[in-house]
């Protein structure tokens, strides 16, 4: 990644105001003891308010030239010549905006996941459920100039997780997302429409506000499949909004 | 009712889960193949770069006083001259050979990651006094459900440190040593306490 890639991007003028801030009582408390390695690894301290400085508010930029062929295909991206990975497959398509509804082009969006059967590629990773050899669980992507992206993969199974004796997560992807700002950094996971078992996870319940749930729920578009291949989920992303620098507030005398 | 001010809610955050690695460090899970490289993965630096070289040792240590080893750690910084390599960067051009950000897992088996990278210059404050020299922290790991924010000081910058706007906003002044590094050669260690009596200072920003 170098400057110039970052400038290529687009030649508008690049945005320098400070973010608007952020809406703690949407996103999950740090401590939320039903899942329980919260219990260990959650601040209990108040957090400083620190009004972006410039180390908040600009962040690195990432070029398209980042990414291979088959970086956003994880159907093919870890299978053999000629092999596919096993599974239902969709693609998922959306848009990353950002709280004022604006597109955001740029965003390097990045995705992992369980495969069919709810196994994931790592050693840590005990489900007997099978690993699919042709499946890695990696991709990425890069918005364009609308903030619209897309990629293609299998539908994740749901596994079990030693939480409670019996818990097990709805199938999920797992997302990264690297807006314009540092303090935009975010990642979350994303669930599928009609799933039961979104409402019982308590990784899912550590979200206070249905209505902020619900906005991690892919749709289902069976106007957007790729007919006799696969079938297409909805999800859009929202990132933090700027201020506007309408009327900049500086010192007098600067 | 008034008019609506047609504001979306930000995407709720969920925990990067123990798994975040074959998103983020394929390669570092034996993943391989995907990705040529793990982003950010690398030295900050190069031949060219300018500014002094140092390494930055940095673990996360739980309630329980143990060094976490699934964590993801990622900086940013300014360059030598107190410059972002950013498109939001409006003061200058920065560095065309650092590109400020970094990202690394912490060991397996240590619970450890090591950045090497160079001392950032000092970038003001949104009023124009200069900060002393830091570098941006996020951090996120499985039973963390939102990344965390904070800063790392140089422990042999001490008159600026003494004078940083940021820092002096710290109520209870014991804790600033929280956010500062301490120097041994030219390794800066770090080690961020996420609960307990040595918690770190984390930022809402
Ligand atoms: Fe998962």
């Amino acid at each position: 990644m170098t400057m110039a890639e970052g400038n290529m991007l687009s030649n508008r003028r690049p945005e320098t105001g400070a973010f608007f801030q952020r809406d703690r009582t949407w996103h999950p408390p740090a401590f939320a003891p039903g899942y329980k390695s919260t219990v260990l690894r959650s601040p209990q301290k108040a957090l400083l308010s620190l009004d972006g400085t410039l180390s908040e508010i600009t962040g690195p930029a990432f070029g398209h030239n980042l990414i291979g062929e088959l970086d956003d295909d994880l159907i093919h991206n870890f299978a053999a010549p000629g092999e596919s990975a096993i599974g239902p497959r969709i693609v998922v398509y959306g848009r990353v905006l950002d709280e004022r509804g604006k597109g955001v082009p740029g965003v390097l969006l990045e995705v992992w996941q369980a495969n069919a059967g709810g196994r994931y590629r790592h050693k840590r990773d005990g489900y007997l459920a099978a690993l699919d050899p042709n499946f890695g669980g990696c991709g990425r992507t890069i918005t364009g100039e609308d903030g619209s992206y897309s990629f293609r993969t299998v539908q994740p199974g749901p596994y079990p997780w030693p939480n409670g004796p019996n818990d097990w997560r709805p199938a999920h992807i797992h997302f990264s997302v690297f807006g314009h700002g540092f303090a935009q950094r975010l990642i979350s996971q994303f669930y599928f429409e009609g799933d039961p078992m979104i409402w019982k996870c308590p990784i899912v319940r550590t979200i206070p506000d249905r209505a902020a749930i619900e906005t991690l729920i892919a749709t289902l578009d069976m106007d957007a499949t790729i007919p006799m291949d696969a079938r297409a989920y909805k999800f859009d992303i929202v990132l933090r909004g700027r201020r506007s620098s309408m009327f900049e507030n500086r010192p007098e005398g600067n | 009712m008034p008019q609506s001010l047609d504001r979306l809610k930000e995407s709720p955050s969920q925990t990067a889960g123990p798994y975040v690695h074959i998103g983020l460090t394929p390669n570092f899970v034996d993943i391989r193949g995907v990705f040529d490289t793990d982003l950010g993965s690398g030295p900050l630096v190069n031949d060219k770069t300018r500014g002094e070289r140092i390494e930055i040792r940095v673990r996360i240590i739980d309630g329980a006083g143990a060094p976490i080893k699934d964590a993801l750690v990622e900086i940013w910084q300014a360059d030598a001259d107190g410059l972002h390599n950013s498109p939001s960067e409006l003061r200058g051009t920065a560095d065309p050979n650092f590109a400020g950000w970094g990202r690394l897992p912490t060991g397996m088996d240590t619970g450890e990651c090591v950045f090497r990278t160079i001392k950032p210059g000092r970038v003001p404050f949104r009023d124009g006094r200069p900060m002393a020299p830091h570098v941006t922290f996020w951090i996120v790991a499985r039973g963390i459900n939102i990344g965390l924010h904070t800063r790392m000081y140089f422990g042999d910058e001490e008159a600026a440190n003494a004078e940083d706007p940021v820092l002096a906003r710290i109520e209870h002044r014991h804790r600033v040593e929280t956010l500062i590094a301490p120097r041994e050669g030219d390794v800066y260690t770090f080690d961020v306490h996420l609960q307990g009596e040595r918690e770190t200072v984390f930022f809402d920003i």
